[in-house]
């Protein structure tokens, strides 16, 4: 059949042109549903002449043998599902080849328009819409990769600072909007007479269904407009936080509407279930949380498999909380916050990219899945209109959310140090989207007990609309007009989180001297005993004892060193202010000892100082930067050097020495950086050439250490110096002196990264001393790790090339 | 609650009040806890400081301590430390951790922010030079991390350098390989800290301090 080849043309690749890039979402479009309606049609061809159990009874009747048979109906099912995903998928891509469109209307509001043109197209060749938006679907495939993407990488910090202001918005606010509006309905229908049937449970539970804010809706809306931090943790958290509320609400409401009134006891339990609910569902997430870290302790071995149990595990902590009603969303916002930590601290550098890109991949493909269902299932129907119920409806849902956003923000107010201007209050709630949950609770009514249940859900999709097509579309200029605070998309610096950790002892021990057991106090119990029994149980090797500060600063490194080798090195290092500042300005210049027990690096003499300098400047200025890519880490080759091939010798020189690394305990064994590479690493003083250094302590016996940065530079005739670095001897016991002639050396370079030259962690060794690693986190001390971005030191020092001659 | 009520007797609170900013019944909580903590003498010192058990396990212990006997943080001017202090150096001290009210101009919160960012600076600042050298930010760093062991002298002296370094990026730009940079004086270190939001984070609720819960 046509349609069925036509679907699988691939869509346009590398056309870059709008207009076209529409026509082929728009052919998609047609042949989609096409592709659905004939599904039935050809699905009697099965057997044709592919199953000889059909044929066994004529078996006389020998046809000729099907060279080519079709065969739709075996592989229907994931077939289509795999066509919705590709027309999410592509219709994504779509939206951000028309930019203008992108920047007015919200990405979920084309989609809705995308699923309405779908469900009207299927309806218009007559077939039946496939029930696209059900709910076991939706709850169980659709909603968990978006909240374990959302969970995964909360922000902990914000969250906790303002959970009170959250669990406040989530709890109250919800209960307050699902009563109000609840019972104001239940008011106006017994006014109506075409109305007056529903009673007040069903109105309660209609009420607790559409007031529920969606994270779904909130995310993808929020997303675009980038307010401020604090802003988007309190709505979206409260998104989160409110499931457990609601599917309290849901479940009392859909027990008791038919089993008649509901009594003390009754609510009685109704709280008792929320509770349960809700830290069940905590409970449940933090034991699957803490299993999974506890696995990827495990996993050094079987790096392949990490990203699986980080997925599985939420998932399974997912399933289990929905098995026992329990909050699933609570269940898996628990367990992702709880297990990043450590699972993050074991798994390998690439293998927590797989876990983020997989995240986002899913996360991103769901929420288009689910607009474009909402769409087609507001399409399909079934519908039944009630102006009356419909206005009010939406009405309510406006007035009780900024109602509740006022007098809860009143309240609240009393115990932020940071309040809650009228402006936040505004954004709050405008912010409160509803979505596809309200849908899907809505669809989940039983038809039977619920005469009214296509009416609830007309209702239920007009205020979806309204919300995101409305709110969605308008909140981004009212946030321009508004002047709300941005996302400050700075960088975080190392300055601001030293500061960050001090400001943190320096309120809990000011809590300690007024005896007041705050805030901090606790936060601080919880950090040490985090760090003394928990992170010794769930971190593998050295990293548990690492302090967050460290931890930090080498993240921040290994970030630096990969943009450098991503951007080719020849991008200057993405610092806050493009400045020539460098290590040397900071290092105030104390004249070498005289002692020899001291090793100090010589001190040129000035002159000197200033050719090498002048030399130094001017051949490595262009690949000073380049130079960073070669650090330990990032131990990609640029081939395209100049004057690679001779830097192969050196390479191979590099290597001897680097296996003569591993013998040392003092040193790291490190993915030999190729430091061969032409521009090199910082000029590094060997000791006590025949320069005019002061070469008493600086003698091959010496025991200096090799400078890690240590590089050589060919000799040519375009003056290029040749930089040797003098490896240290094996013996060379002390890290503190190392680091100390390391310092000095560096006195003499430039540098304007200090980043790159400082403590960063080694390569994992396993990974081999020759193969260029990624940034892998090690398991091997700390200590030394600066010694080593090259080989290191080297027995055989004959190598060494004369340093400036 | 009677603000005649926690007047009565103590017309000293006044003064302290219109001073630092508290308010009746804080300062009388305060009060206590300077009594409770001095063992009911007129002074505190710094041995009184060093009992509070829940203390010792502070990284900047040290430093606090010394904060409070610091004079630049009495708002006098002066320089210098003293040997011991009286309840209004305390409570001038306590002053720097209140929050600052929702109804502020700019002006007035550009000073409290001023005000707390001294704070900090001057906790860093030990010889009282009026910069942040090199030395005394290593200190501070080496200081955080003292709890993790020895291993991490060296990384503590990379960290504080690349802060350094970052300090003179921003506040300097542009330097000379042979210039030196003094250190972070205490305009630099607003600008440093320029994105910090350091009035809305250095903040203690001083609300509802109980005082029977005092750990001692």
């Amino acid at each position: 059949m046509p349609s069925r080849s036509g679907s699988q043309r691939p869509p346009g690749s590398g056309r870059s042109s709008p207009e076209r890039g529409l026509l082929l979402l728009l052919l998609l479009l047609v042949l989609l549903p096409l592709g659905d309606a004939s599904s039935a049609g050809v699905g009697h061809q099965e057997h044709a002449g592919n199953h000889t159990a059909a044929n066994g009874r004529h078996n006389f009747t020998k046809k000729p043998f099907p060279v080519l048979s079709l065969d739709y109906h075996h592989i229907q099912t994931p077939f289509e599902i795999s066509l919705w995903v590709l027309l999410a998928s592509l219709m994504k891509l779509g939206f951000h080849l028309i930019p203008r469109l992108s920047n007015i209307v919200p990405e979920s509001c084309l989609l809705i328009v995308v699923g309405l043109l779908v469900g009207g197209l299927i309806k218009l060749a007559g077939e039946k819409v496939p029930p696209v938006l059900d709910s076991r679907l939706f709850f169980l495939c659709l909603l968990p990769p978006i909240i374990l993407d959302a969970g995964y990488f909360l922000p902990i910090r914000p969250f906790m600072e303002n959970i009170g202001t959250i669990l406040m918005f989530a709890v109250v606010g919800t209960l307050w909007n699902a009563f109000f509006i609840g019972g104001i309905l239940y008011a106006v229908c017994q006014s109506q007479p075409d109305l007056n049937k529903l009673s007040l449970l069903p109105c309660l539970l209609f009420g607790s269904i559409v007031s529920a804010v969606d994270p779904v809706a909130v995310l993808a809306v929020f997303e675009e407009i980038h307010i401020n931090e604090l802003l988007h943790i309190l709505v979206f958290g409260e998104s989160l936080l409110n499931d457990a509320v609601t599917v309290v609400l849901y479940h009392l409401f859909d027990e008791y509407s038919a089993a008649g009134p509901v009594t003390v006891l009754d609510a009685f339990l109704g709280v008792i279930s929320f509770l349960v609910v809700a830290l069940g569902g905590v409970l449940v997430g933090a034991i699957y949380g803490f299993l999974s870290a506890f696995t990827s302790r495990f996993t050094s071995h079987t790096r392949v498999i990490e990203p699986l149990f980080v997925f599985v595990y939420s998932y399974m902590a997912y399933l289990s909380a929905e098995m026992f009603h329990l909050s699933g969303i609570m269940a898996l916002i628990s367990c992702g916050a709880v297990m990043r930590p450590y699972v993050e601290a074991n798994i390998s550098h690439k293998s927590h990219t797989t876990i983020k890109y997989f995240l986002k991949m899913w996360s991103s493909v769901s929420e288009t899945l689910i607009f474009i269902f909402l769409g087609v299932a507001t399409v399909d129907g079934p519908h039944s209109w009630n102006w009356i119920f419909v206005t009010v409806t939406v009405i309510l849902c406006l007035v009780a959310r900024v109602i509740g956003v006022i007098g809860l923000t009143y309240i609240i107010n009393n115990f932020r140090i940071v309040k809650l201007t009228t402006k936040d209050q505004f954004i709050i709630a405008y912010g409160g989207l509803r979505g596809a949950i309200a849908f899907s609770l809505g669809f989940l009514l039983d038809d039977g007990r619920f005469p009214m249940r296509e009416m609830f859900l007309t209702a239920i999709i007009t205020v979806i609309f309204f919300t995101v097509f409305v709110q969605g579309m308008t909140i981004k200029p009212l946030v321009e007009l508004l002047a709300v605070k941005k996302k400050q998309e700075a960088k975080r610096t190392i300055n601001e989180e030293i500061h960050t950790q001090f400001l943190d002892h320096l309120l809990t021990g000011i809590e300690d001297i007024c005896g007041h057991y705050g805030h901090h106090h606790w936060k601080d119990k919880l950090n040490r005993f985090n760090k003394k029994y928990v992170k010794k149980c769930l971190i593998v090797g050295e990293r548990s004892k690492e302090p967050q500060l460290i931890a930090f600063y080498h993240k921040m490194e290994m970030k630096q060193a990969i943009e450098l080798v991503e951007s080719g090195g020849g991008v200057k290092m993405p610092s806050a202010v493009p400045s020539t500042v460098s290590m040397q300005n900071i290092q105030p210049k104390k004249p070498p000892p005289a002692k020899s027990a001291e090793r100090s690096l010589p001190q040129l003499p000035k002159g000197r100082e200033e050719e090498i300098r002048k030399i130094l400047r001017s051949n490595l200025q262009k690949t000073r930067q380049r130079l960073r890519s070669y650090n330990r880490h990032t131990l990609v080759v640029d081939p395209y050097e100049d004057g690679f091939g001779d830097l192969l010798i050196k390479k191979q020189k590099m290597i001897e020495l680097e296996k003569k690394i591993k013998e040392m305990n003092n040193y790291l064994t490190v993915p030999a950086a190729p430091p061969d590479s032409p521009t090199m690493c910082r000029a590094r003083l060997a000791s006590g050439r025949d320069t005019d250094f002061k070469p008493a302590e600086q003698q091959r016996g010496n025991k200096i250490c090799a400078d890690p940065q240590a590089y050589s530079v060919k000799q040519s005739s375009d003056s290029v110096p040749t930089i040797q670095v003098d490896l240290a001897s094996p013996q060379s016991p002390d890290s503190v002196n190392v680091m100390d002639e390391f310092r000095r050396a560096k006195q003499q370079q430039e540098e304007e990264e200090e980043y790159q030259g400082l403590m960063m962690k080694p390569p994992q060794g396993p990974s081999g001393p020759n193969k260029p690693g990624e940034a892998d986190t090690t398991r091997d001390p700390q200590k030394l790790t600066r010694c080593l971005s090259d080989p290191g030191p080297s027995a055989d020092e004959d190598e060494d090339e004369p340093f400036l001659s | 609650m009677g603000a005649l009520q926690s007047l009565h007797g103590r017309p000293e609170y006044l003064d302290l009040a219109e001073k630092t900013g508290f308010s009746f019944e804080q300062i009388r909580v305060l009060h206590e806890r300077f009594k409770q903590l001095s063992h009911n003498e007129e002074t505190l010192r710094r041995s009184h400081f060093n009992e509070i058990p829940d203390l010792a396990c502070n990284p900047i212990r040290a430093q606090i301590i010394e904060a409070f006997f610091d004079r630049r943080n009495y708002h006098q001017n002066g320089e210098g430390t003293v040997e011991e202090i009286g309840f209004e150096e305390f409570l001038v001290v306590m002053s720097h951790f209140r929050p600052p009210s929702l109804h502020m101009t700019e002006e007035q919160r550009e000073n409290v922010r001023r005000e707390k960012l001294r704070f900090v600076f001057n906790m860093h600042d030990t010889d009282n030079d009026g910069t942040i050298t090199l030395e005394e930010y290593r200190h501070v760093v080496e200081e955080l991390l003292s709890r993790s062991g020895a291993l991490e002298k060296e990384t503590a002296k990379s960290i504080a350098d690349a802060a350094m370094l970052e300090v003179a990026s921003i506040s300097m730009g542009h330097m000379e390989p042979d210039e030196f940079y003094e250190g972070i004086t205490f305009e630099h270190f607003l600008k440093l800290l320029d994105g910090f939001e350091i009035e809305s984070r250095m903040n203690i609720r001083f609300l509802n301090m109980d005082t029977s819960t005092l750990c001692k």
